[in-house]
């Protein structure tokens, strides 16, 4: 299938979607399943660069915060739509990806992680500091009641996370049958071995970076219309940054339905378990599953499909 | 901003050196695992807030000094360690997947960790008692609390004993080799598994006392632990990665670098100052100080 088609089925599928969204007419259903499409972008966005390349990042809330903030940015400098405001927020984040990316991607894989994980602690520091966006205080973002042609805030807010969904898996689908993909999985499977067969990794492993970042942080530009009001431990959750490496994992990292289907079914299950129990419960089962996943079954759901319908072969193919 | 004057100054420098000191402590486990045997324990901060814990509920039930529980403890996160790294042997070395599942690996760990102490103890800071905590001595204008000074201290004691260990005995020889060539030292008839098991098993054991010492300096609740990951990292890669003394040096760098940040900027800004250390030794000098 081209990526385009693949786009198509995948537009024909978010119709569909936001078609019975609208007819249960719930708004619970609007602001759960935005959730969840917030951390399909969110997974998909950590895959490109975690599962096609092999490198780690840690850092996917502050990614996911530096789209946010500029919302907020923008909400009390000049105010702009919506989908104007998600491009900005991909060019900076993507910049600030591009830039990490550079400094540590020349060195051993390490780094990189580490780097992530500390770039989220320092961003927090920073608006914790910077008054104009609400400082440690928040901001409050005023939310329009309703929008033309589509009704609700929250309709709309939903239809925009859907879009984005579509865009960050079809990217991912167009990568994946790509020679950026196989690029990548060159990276991911010998790095040397890449390097020295005339591979150009540092610039793939930028691409990919950028790309990655630029995603999480469209995913995070809508988030203060979605919340209200945006505090820095809010918008750098530690479920953004636990999540969007478990669904990968947990899905299976080679594919782009891994993450997909690692999204759909962790982020109902948090849903179900945070209105039911508690939000530090939630986390323990994902940091659970997680364990779990990478030490009995790496290669996630998908591998673990995979294998089962290898097996099944096998036995009506008797050798 | 305050007024600059040389006694604050001076009182700065040294507070930052003593706070430098139990950054050591914190790092040495990381220097271990992550220098010398090449494992990203990124979850290290995690043991280390378990240990603070662990010489509280110590310290609470019973009344015994924070350090003394720590040295109680310390057998039981030696075989922690040594648990740890048999599973990390067998799901990921084996397989050769520790870059990308190792890492994560390690992550849920550190989440695990923080979230059962939330479960167990809630979100409210705790504290130890002991005797020293709040006296100080006075030199002139020099002022050295010594909730502070023993644990820096104790911490470059443990730096001494744990860099004689690694360059006078077999076994501690023998984990200098697993860094450099692992080949080489399974022809010599030794069990690389073994060895790193055993230098996983002391990096893990060094969180029970750093985090006896993370109590006794302040109060401590269950995420604390992340604020961590960026300052030991940042110090590990500075000093020069499976460097012992490299460790120490940064530690105190970055320990008066913070201080002063913290007093003529403001303590807000503190944790930005690792992050920025951390860049720019990536940037200019990737091998750090005293690096190979």
């Amino acid at each position: 299938m081209r990526w385009g088609a693949f786009f198509l089925v995948a537009l024909a599928v978010a119709a569909l979607i936001f078609g019975c969204a609208s007819a249960i007419n719930n708004d619970y259903v609007f602001f759960a399943g935005y959730t969840v499409l917030q951390f399909i972008v969110l997974a998909t966005a950590w895959n490109i660069l975690g599962g096609y390349t092999g490198y780690v990042n840690f850092g996917s809330a502050a990614f996911f915060a530096i789209g946010a903030y500029s919302t907020v940015f923008f909400y009390k400098f000049y105010p702009m739509p919506i989908p104007v405001l998600i491009l900005i927020a991909a060019v900076i984040s993507g910049l600030i990806g591009l830039g990490m990316g550079y400094l540590t991607l020349r060195l051993r894989g390490a780094f990189f992680a580490i780097a992530t994980l500390a770039l989220a602690v320092v961003l927090q520091t920073l608006i914790v500091n910077w008054n104009y966006v609400g400082g440690s205080r928040g901001a409050y973002i005023i939310r329009p009641s309703s929008v033309d042609y589509i009704g609700s805030y929250v309709h709309y807010l939903f239809l925009i996370m859907l879009a984005l969904a579509v865009v960050a898996l079809t990217i991912a689908y167009a990568i994946e049958h790509s020679a950026l993909g196989y690029g990548f999985a060159t990276i991911r499977d010998d790095e040397l071995a890449a390097e020295a067969s005339g591979v150009p990794t540092l610039k793939l492993k930028l691409i990919a970076t950028t790309l990655s970042g630029a995603l999480m942080g469209m995913a995070g530009a809508p988030f203060p219309y979605y919340i209200g009001y945006l505090q820095p431990s809010s918008a750098f959750g530690l479920e953004y940054a636990v999540n969007s490496i478990a669904m990968p994992i947990i899905g299976g990292t080679v594919s782009w339905a891994g993450p997909l289907v690692g999204a759909i079914l962790l982020g109902t299950l948090q849903q179900y378990v945070t209105v039911t129990i508690s939000s530090s419960v939630n986390v323990l089962i994902v940091g659970v599953l997680l364990v779990a996943f990478v030490v009995v079954a790496p290669n996630g759901i998908i591998g673990l499909m995979r294998s089962i319908a290898r097996r099944g072969r096998r036995e009506r193919k008797p050798a | 901003m305050q007024l600059f004057s040389p006694e604050l100054l001076i009182n700065a420098l040294i507070a930052g050196l003593l706070l430098g000191g139990f950054y050591a402590a914190v790092t040495l486990g990381i220097s271990i695992s992550f220098g010398i045997l090449d494992i990203v324990n990124i979850a290290h901060p995690g043991f280390i807030i378990l240990g603070s814990y662990i010489a509280y509920i110590l310290n609470a039930q019973f009344g015994i000094d924070p350090i003394v529980a720590a040295l109680i403890a310390l057998p039981a996160f030696y075989g922690l360690g040594a648990a740890i790294y048999q599973v990390y042997y067998v799901a990921f070395e084996t397989r050769g997947r520790e870059a990308l599942s190792g890492l994560a690996f390690f992550f849920g760990l550190l989440f695990i960790t923080e979230v059962l102490l939330i479960l167990v103890f809630g979100v409210d800071y705790r504290y130890v008692q002991a005797s020293y905590i709040d006296q100080s001595i006075n030199i002139g204008f020099v002022n050295l609390p010594k909730r502070m000074l023993i644990p820096c201290m104790i911490s470059i004691l443990m730096f001494i004993v744990l860099q004689l260990f690694l360059s006078r005995t077999f076994m501690g020889r023998a984990i200098m080799a697993v860094a450099q060539d692992q080949l080489a030292l399974r022809l010599m008839a030794a069990s690389p598994t073994r060895i790193k098991r055993t230098a996983f098993a002391i990096s893990i054991a060094t969180a029970s006392l750093a985090g006896a010492f993370l109590i006794i300096i302040q109060p401590v609740e269950p995420s604390v632990g992340r604020e961590y990951i960026g300052r030991v990292f940042a110090i590990c890669v500075l000093g020069g990665l499976g460097s012992l003394p490299g460790t120490v040096i940064a530690a105190m760098l970055l320990g008066v670098a913070e201080s002063l940040t913290a007093t003529f900027y403001g303590p807000s800004w503190a944790p930005a100052v690792s992050f920025g250390i951390l860049l720019l030794t990536l940037a200019f000098r990737p091998a750090g100080i005293l690096g190979r």
